[in-house]
């Protein structure tokens, strides 16, 4: 049931305008037309926005996963003043609506005349990468045991270098999923680079698709195609990723309290 | 003497770089979030449109909830959705992951399979299901057709655009919050159910006394969160139906949106921002209070 909507997808994607509009309802077209992609992919400059959407969602994860594991190893390896506190507010901030913050941090980006640039979408995953990751990382970090540091300090190592040579590499899975999770994030953005970019050049797959609605909206099959093109990155990620992915979720999960 | 001091520099050494190892997010937090919602509170308080700006006070308020119909309706559309939403969404994952739970062959490429929808990012998920709900070639309608029952306009007719929302909404059941059932099912041990069998429990008296109780917690945090993530319904409202027909599917969030960003009416978006906060806070508050009734958490004593 599930999967109906992407088989049509695919067949839709692959029929010609003709046979389209003669027999929608048939599932496995009668002449695969590719051409449907080219046009979709020529129509609008798409490769620039893949390249823009690349470039965000890369800089973006890797900023997430990195400033999210050390955030996640200060809450969980430390005990300091109102640590508690601070992480139950961590959490409680998973439960803002956006709208609360999303004026004012608009506004100063204004006042930073970094409107229409990549900064408002980029900067944010350079402070802790969001609740969920942390809570994630924290958690799976809570499940390595803390011989393992106190051994790497008797030998003289930094707490840097704990986190760097020993958290780190034990917790593929768990960062596999943070990295995941912030990937798929940040390649699906919608209403930030809405609001934050104004140039076509600087357009996002995200808002590419939706001015590719707006001007060739009626060519569903061409519509199609173009969504096809967004949404193949992210199964293909997932088909690669799963083990470590389901893995990482249940590891962390409601397992630790 | 040497003792004493060493291990305050212990202390001291752990407290600082544990502030220091969560200051990115700390710092990041006052800037993005304690800030942001403390000038837009401010805001909320001026009439302000990139250009000027002039104190207001509770004016902004005042004509929402009492010169804005749109704003009611955006309230009302939005209060439903969610109504609808959750509540089948959370029962939906539920189930999802029961079944997915079962020791079956494949299982695996078939918790895939459910996931995927999930993964479809916002805007393509968006062209997709508008294209299924169209009128006139979408499968919705070939499906109906093929029932022998009539086409709906599920997109043009404001009488089923909300339902086509909601519908498009548990598309994605097997996702994230699926994932977090199934991680807390296979958390419920097994010794449980045993003894439960022994003593010649059903399936439906093991599942109200054994998996509902142990997986309260869960169920909570799933409906905490996906309250407040239906309230936040932008996407798919700005690229299927922008809002229409006659502002049957004009979610709130759309609203904020359309006063900040295309009628520059920044202080009644900060306004409604509040009052989105407020009434949100008062749910999960309510919902936390409940929680003490209804919520297991293991390790109680009996």
């Amino acid at each position: 049931m599930f999967s109906i909507p992407f088989l049509w997808t695919i067949s839709t994607a692959l029929k010609s305008s003709a046979e389209y509009a003669k027999d929608p309802g048939r599932l496995i077209p009668a002449n695969p037309d590719f051409s449907n992609f080219a046009k979709a992919w020529t129509a609008l400059p798409f490769p620039t926005f893949v390249m823009n959407t690349v470039f965000i969602t890369v800089i973006c994860t890797i900023a997430q996963v990195i400033t999210g594991s050390l955030v996640a190893y200060g809450f969980s390896r430390f005990t300091f003043k109102w640590r508690n506190f601070l992480f139950f507010t961590m959490l409680a901030t998973m439960m803002l609506p956006g709208q609360v913050t999303q004026i004012p941090v608009f506004l100063v980006w204004r006042k930073l005349h970094a409107i229409d640039t990549f900064f408002p979408l980029i900067v944010p995953a350079f402070f802790g990468g969001g609740a969920f990751n942390i809570f994630l990382l924290r958690q799976f970090f809570l499940t390595i045991p803390r011989e393992l540091d106190e051994a790497a300090m008797i030998d003289g190592a930094s707490f840097i270098r704990i986190w760097w040579r020993i958290l780190l590499p034990l917790s593929g899975p768990a960062i596999a999923s943070v990295a995941l999770f912030s990937f798929l994030g940040h390649w699906d953005a919608f209403e930030g680079p809405l609001i934050y970019l104004n140039s076509p050049e600087k357009y996002t797959v995200s808002i590419g698709l939706r001015m590719f609605q707006d001007t060739f909206g009626t060519n569903f099959e061409q519509v199609m195609a173009a969504s096809l093109v967004h949404i193949l990155p992210t199964i293909l990620l997932f088909f690669f990723a799963q083990r470590y992915f389901l893995k990482g979720i249940a590891l962390s999960g409601m397992g630790g309290k | 003497m040497v003792k004493k001091r060493s291990r305050k520099r212990l202390i001291d050494r752990q407290e600082f770089w544990g502030f220091l190892f969560i200051c990115p997010w700390l710092i990041g937090f006052l800037i993005f979030t304690v800030g942001p919602m403390l000038s837009s509170l401010v805001l909320s308080l001026y009439k302000y449109d990139l250009a000027n700006s002039k104190f207001v006070g509770l004016e902004n308020y005042r004509r929402l909830l009492t010169q804005d119909p749109l704003f009611w309706k955006s309230l009302k559309n939005t209060a439903l959705y969610a109504l609808l939403t959750v509540p089948l969404g959370v029962l939906g994952s539920l189930a999802i992951a029961i079944l997915l739970n079962q020791p079956i062959k494949g299982v695996r490429l078939y918790r895939t399979l459910f996931y995927l929808p999930s993964m479809v990012p916002a805007v393509a998920s968006a062209l997709v299901w508008q294209w299924v709900f169209n009128a006139d070639s979408g499968i919705l309608n070939q499906g109906l057709g093929f029932l022998g029952l009539p086409n709906i306009e599920w997109l043009q007719n404001e009488k089923y655009t909300l339902f086509a929302f909601v519908l498009m909404s548990l598309w994605g059941i097997g996702g994230q919050r699926m994932i977090i059932f199934l991680a807390g099912l296979q958390g419920i041990p097994e010794s449980y159910y045993e003894a439960a069998r022994l003593d010649g429990a059903g399936t439906w008296t093991q599942f109200r006394h054994i998996t509902l109780p142990c997986l309260s917690p869960v169920m909570f945090f799933n409906l905490v969160l996906g309250l407040v993530g239906a309230f936040q319904v932008f996407t798919s409202a700005y690229i299927m139906t922008s809002g229409g027909p006659n502002n049957a599917s004009l979610f709130y969030s759309l609203y904020i949106f359309r006063n900040a960003f295309e009628y520059f009416k920044l202080g009644k978006a900060s306004a409604m921002a509040w009052i989105l906060f407020a009434i949100l806070l008062t749910f999960t508050l309510i919902q936390f209070a409940m929680s003490k009734r209804w919520v297991h958490y293991e390790g109680e004593a009996k």
